[in-house]
C-alpha cells in the first residue's frame, strides 16, 4: 500500500509541473518522460532481473521505426503505429534474446550488442526506405493520437505523461508480483533458482520481451512526438543511456530510470550553458555518485529510509 | 521391501581423463535415510549432481518412480519432486528470510505463499526470522534457511549435500532430530562427513571410492566390511 502511495504521489508532484512548468522547460520534461519509459523497461532486464544488455538501442530503434515507416510508406499514423512500433520493439527483443540468452554476463553484453550494431548499419543500409544517416521527417497529419495533436507542446506533455504513468505503475505491479520475485531470484543467484524449479532461459526471456515492448513503446512515441526518426538513434550511445539513468536514479527501483533520466538531462543542460566541456562536469558528477551512492539515488534513499520500496 | 523411488543405472560422468563416476547402480527406498560416503573425490557430489540434473551425464539411466528423467533438465527434474541442497550455503543473501521460502514456496504453485512460508519456517524453528536479510544470518541459521528452501518444495527425493558441514555441535543434534522426523513424508540422500551422524540417521550406507559403487547396506553391515575399512575408516589393514 505504501508503495503505490509513494508512486501515485510521485506522478501527481510530476502532473503539478506538467501544469506549472515554462515552455521550454515542459518541452524537456516531455522529452524525458519518453525516456524514463525507454529506461524503465531497460532497467526491469538490468536492475531487477540482471541483464547487462548494450543492445537495447536496436528495440529502441525497433520501435522508432515499427512506427515511422508506416507513416512514410503507407501513410497511417496515430494509436496504430504507436501499437506497432510498441509491437515491433517487442519481437525484435524476443528473437535477440533468443539466441543472446544462451550466453551470460560479459558474454551477453557483447552478442547484444553485436546483434544492435548489424541493426544500426541494416538501417543504413537500406537508406532508400530508412533515410538512412538523413532520417525519416515525420507529417504533421500523422503526428495524432486519439485526438491530441503532438505537434503542440502542452497536448504531447500530458500524453507523455499519461504514458509514463502505465508504464511505472505496471512495472512497478510486475516487480512486486510472485513474477517480480522470480526476477530478483536470478539477479542474485541463478543456480539456486534453477534447483527452485525454474528455468532461468525462459524466464529471462519474458522479461527481455518485456523490456522490448517498453523500448519499442518509448522509440515509438519519441519518433511521433519530436516529429523524427533517424538512425541515430539506433546506435550504442543509446544502449547506455538508459543503464546510466538506472544507474544514476538507483538500479532495482521503479521510479530510479525517471529521476536518473531527468537529473542527467537538466544537468547537461545547465553545464552546456557555462562551458564546452559538459560532459566532464557531467563526468565528475558520475564519479562523485558511484564514490558516494553507488547504488544510485534512489537506492541510496532506500537502503536508508525506505527499504520497503520497489 | 519398500518401492524403489530413485534408480540409477550404469551411471557415468568423466572430466577429461578423471572418471568422476564409473558405472554407478544405484537404488532409493521410498521413504529411508540414505547416506552416501567415500573418501574425498570419491565422486559423491558429481554422483548426486548426475541425479539433480545439475550435470548431465556420459551414459547410464536415471529414473524417478516409474519415469526415465535422464533427459530432463535439473529445473523440470525440481518440479516433479527431487530437491537439492547445496553444499556451500546457496541462498538469496539480499532478500528477505520470507522471500527465500517465498521462492520456494511459490515454486509449488501453492495459493498461501504466506501459510506456506510460516511452515517451512516453523519446521526449521525461524519463523521469528522471517523479516530479516539472509546474508546477515548466523552461518548456522543460513543452512537451516537452505533445508526450509528443502522442505518447502514438498519433495519426493530430499538430497542434502554435507549438511552438517561447519555447524556447531548443538546445531549438529537439532540438525539430526529434523531430519528424522522427515521420513514420514519424504526420502532423504544425503551426502556427510560425520560418521557419528551417519551411523545415528542411515538406514542404509553406499560407499564411494574412485567413482564407484565400493559397497552398501545398513550401518552395521558398513561397518564391518573389511574394504571400506581399508579404503575410507581408516581401521583394520590400514591401520595395521
Amino acid at each position: 500500500m505504501k508503495a503505490w502511495l509513494f508512486h501515485l504521489v510521485a506522478l501527481a508532484g510530476l502532473a503539478v509541473l506538467a501544469a506549472v512548468l515554462p515552455a521550454y522547460h515542459a518541452n524537456n520534461l516531455a522529452r524525458v518522460l519518453v525516456l524514463a519509459v525507454y529506461a524503465t523497461g531497460y532497467n526491469l532486464a538490468f536492475g531487477y532481473t540482471g541483464m547487462l544488455s548494450l543492445g537495447h538501442a536496436l528495440f529502441f530503434g525497433a520501435g522508432m521505426f515499427g512506427a515511422a515507416l508506416p507513416v512514410t510508406l503507407w501513410g497511417w499514423g496515430g494509436v496504430p503505429v504507436l501499437a506497432l512500433g510498441m509491437l515491433a520493439g517487442g519481437v525484435v527483443a524476443g528473437a535477440v534474446g533468443l539466441l543472446a540468452l544462451r550466453t551470460k554476463g560479459v558474454s551477453f553484453m557483447i552478442v547484444t550488442l553485436m546483434f544492435a550494431q548489424a541493426g544500426y548499419l541494416t538501417l543504413i543500409w537500406f537508406n532508400a526506405v530508412t533515410g538512412g544517416d538523413q532520417g525519416l521527417v515525420l507529417p504533421g497529419a500523422a503526428r495524432r493520437v486519439l485526438g491530441i495533436d503532438l505537434t503542440q507542446d502542452a497536448p504531447r506533455l500530458w500524453l507523455a505523461l499519461g504514458i509514463y504513468a502505465v508504464a511505472l505503475l505496471l512495472a512497478v505491479a510486475l516487480v512486486r508480483s510472485r513474477f517480480g520475485r522470480i526476477m530478483l531470484a536470478m539477479r542474485e543467484n541463478e543456480e539456486r533458482s534453477r534447483m527452485l524449479g525454474y528455468n532461468p532461459y525462459a524466464v529471462k526471456l519474458k522479461v527481455l520481451v518485456v523490456s522490448g515492448l517498453y523500448a519499442g513503446l518509448a522509440g515509438a512515441a519519441y519518433g511521433l512526438f519530436f516529429g523524427y526518426a533517424g538512425a541515430g538513434f539506433a546506435t550504442v550511445q543509446y544502449s547506455i543511456l538508459p543503464m546510466l539513468y538506472s544507474l544514476l536514479g538507483g538500479a532495482g527501483t521503479a521510479l530510479g530510470p525517471l529521476i536518473g533520466a531527468a537529473a542527467m538531462f537538466w544537468l547537461i543542460d545547465f553545464v552546456s550553458s557555462l562551458t564546452n566541456a559538459y560532459l566532464m562536469l557531467v563526468g565528475v558528477a558520475l564519479i562523485v555518485l558511484v564514490l558516494f551512492a553507488p547504488r544510485g539515488i534512489l537506492g541510496f534513499v532506500r537502503e536508508r529510509w525506505l527499504p520497503w520500496l520497489p | 521391501m519398500a518401492a524403489v523411488i530413485l534408480q540409477a543405472t550404469g551411471l557415468a560422468k568423466a572430466f577429461g581423463g578423471l572418471k568422476a563416476v564409473d558405472g554407478v547402480d544405484f537404488a532409493l527406498r521410498a521413504g529411508e535415510i540414505h547416506a552416501l560416503i567415500g573418501p574425498n573425490g570419491a565422486g559423491k557430489t558429481t554422483f548426486v549432481s548426475l541425479l539433480s540434473g545439475r550435470i548431465a551425464p556420459d551414459a547410464g539411466r536415471i529414473e524417478l518412480g516409474e519415469e526415465d528423467i535422464t533427459a530432463l533438465p535439473a529445473h523440470a527434474r525440481v518440479r516433479k519432486g527431487i530437491a537439492y541442497t547445496f553444499q556451500i550455503t546457496s541462498i538469496y543473501p539480499r532478500l528477505s528470510v520470507f522471500d527465500n521460502v517465498a521462492l520456494a514456496v511459490q515454486s509449488q504453485g501453492a495459493r498461501d505463499l504466506r501459510a506456506g512460508v510460516a511452515e517451512a519456517l516453523g519446521r526449521v524453528g525461524m519463523e521469528s526470522l522471517v523479516s530479516q536479510e539472509a546474508g546477515t544470518l548466523s552461518y548456522g541459521h543460513q543452512r537451516l534457511l537452505e533445508l526450509a528452501m528443502g522442505l518447502a518444495l514438498k519433495p519426493r527425493v530430499l538430497i542434502l549435500d554435507e549438511p552438517t558441514q561447519g555447524l556447531a555441535a548443538g546445531e549438529i543434534d537439532g540438525f539430526v532430530a529434523l531430519v528424522r522426523g522427515l521420513v514420514s513424508e519424504t526420502t532423504v540422500l544425503m551426502i556427510e562427513h560425520n560418521m557419528e551422524v551417519v551411523m545415528d540417521l542411515a538406514q542404509r550406507i553406499t560407499v564411494l571410492n574412485f567413482g564407484q559403487v565400493l559397497a552398501q547396506g545398513t550401518p552395521a553391515e558398513i561397518r564391518a566390511n573389511p574394504a571400506v575399512q581399508a579404503a575410507y575408516l581408516g581401521t583394520g589393514d590400514a591401520a595395521a
